[in-house]
């Protein structure tokens, strides 16, 4: 192997490596903020969209009085939201598909979908 | 009613079965009795504290303070039953011969027993503070159903202390001999599936934003939030979607438990050695 190839291939190594640098920071900046309030026990929008590969942050605003917990088995998210209060959950870049969430202490009346497409 | 009964049998299924297990890991130590009270009672404390301050908690460290302070408290929970495990296997048969020997028994166990009463005080505070949570929804949302509610949280409640006697008094009837090394495998289960938990936490705080693909989904096949899906969580940490971190962890806490209970566990009785020239 000649001093050139080898040279070649450490050049192209770190421009991938530059490369996957720009393109994660740049996912990160790029994080698409999406907005939830929750009232009556109920999410309100119902279902939102966020576009696939992205970093998801969701705000959330409990206008209740009493506290909730949003959860979701597919977002991987598992928090509680005191009455009254707001909170901001982070979600990891997804793939295309509909996303079920629900506020664990009211499943059967709070549940909401982020469409990811 | 049926509602809040669910939920709240839903929220102690975890720490009901944590305590029965516990209880029977413990069934020979003298004064264990106090020792998981204590850590019963020092849970529902924490928790009400927990709930008390739910929102500041959830404000504090940037917003991730609850999920830092979950995976924090289930950590040490993680290293508790992992050092319970290794002390075990060092000293267990010491502690059975000398059973008898109430005095010396206590001092060996109760250094683990204050290792498993920190394991049953986190248990209960972690699934606590949200039963509390749930219940102080009620308490302020009042009307005419809350009375209703609140006999629905009771008996939930009644059911998870009758989880914990179930598994204490099935796993009590294994035979002594058996006992130790089925609490250990349990113990060590237990362990991993709470540091696989952990690591969920971690990943939702965004402190490790790695491997965090969905490494199976078997939500067809058992949802772990139905029943037998949550009670397969708590005694293997089973999960229908975790995460490749988390299956990663998960193997490794086996992994080091079952090594480190390997390396600590003593030499086999010396037996009578020839003197070879």
């Amino acid at each position: 192997m000649s001093i050139g190839t080898r040279f070649f291939q450490a050049t192209a190594l770190a421009a991938v490596m530059i490369g996957a640098g720009a393109i994660s920071s740049g996912a990160f900046a790029q994080e698409a903020a999406l907005r939830l309030t929750i009232k009556d026990h109920r999410f309100q929008p119902a279902e939102v969209h966020a576009p696939a590969g992205k970093p998801i942050s969701i705000e959330v605003k409990n206008l209740d009085s009493t506290p909730a917990e949003f959860e979701s088995k597919t977002l991987r998210v598992e928090k509680v939201i005191a009455g009254g209060a707001t909170v901001t959950i982070k979600v990891r870049a997804l793939p295309p598909g509909r996303y079920r969430f629900f506020d664990d202490y009211h499943e059967d009346t709070t549940e909401g979908y982020v469409v990811v497409d | 009613m049926l509602g809040a009964l669910i939920i709240v049998f839903r929220e102690v299924i975890e720490a009901g079965l944590i305590v029965g297990i516990v209880l029977a890991v413990t069934a020979n130590i003298p004064r264990r009795g106090r020792w998981i009270a204590g850590g019963v009672t020092g849970g529902v404390l924490g928790a009400i504290v927990v709930a008390a301050f739910a929102e500041a908690l959830s404000q504090a460290l940037a917003g991730v303070g609850q999920e830092l302070f979950n995976a924090g408290i289930l950590a040490i929970a993680v290293v508790m039953l992992a050092w319970h495990n290794i002390w075990m296997a060092r000293h267990g048969k010491e502690l059975a011969a000398h059973i008898g020997d109430v005095g010396r028994a206590v001092s060996n166990g109760s250094r683990s027993l204050a290792a498993l009463a920190i394991v049953v005080g986190v248990a209960v505070l972690r699934e606590g503070s949200e039963v509390a949570l749930f219940l102080y929804g009620l308490a302020i949302s009042g009307g005419s159903t809350g009375a209703e509610l609140l006999a629905g949280a009771a008996v939930g409640l009644a059911l998870g202390c009758g989880l914990t006697a179930l598994t204490y008094y099935g796993l009590v009837k294994i035979p002594a001999r058996n006992l130790f090394a089925v609490t250990s495998v349990l113990v060590t289960f237990l362990a991993a599936g709470l540091a696989a938990q952990c690591v969920a936490f971690l990943q939702q705080a965004g402190v490790a934003d790695f491997l965090q693909q969905t490494a199976w989904d078997t939500s067809w096949l058992l949802s772990d939030s139905s029943l037998a899906g949550r009670v397969l969580h708590t005694l293997i940490g089973y999960s229908d979607q975790p995460s490749v971190l988390q299956v990663i962890i998960y193997a490794l806490t086996i992994a080091l438990i079952v090594a480190l209970t390997k390396i600590v566990r003593p030499v086999a009785t010396p037996k009578p050695t020839l003197s070879r020239a």
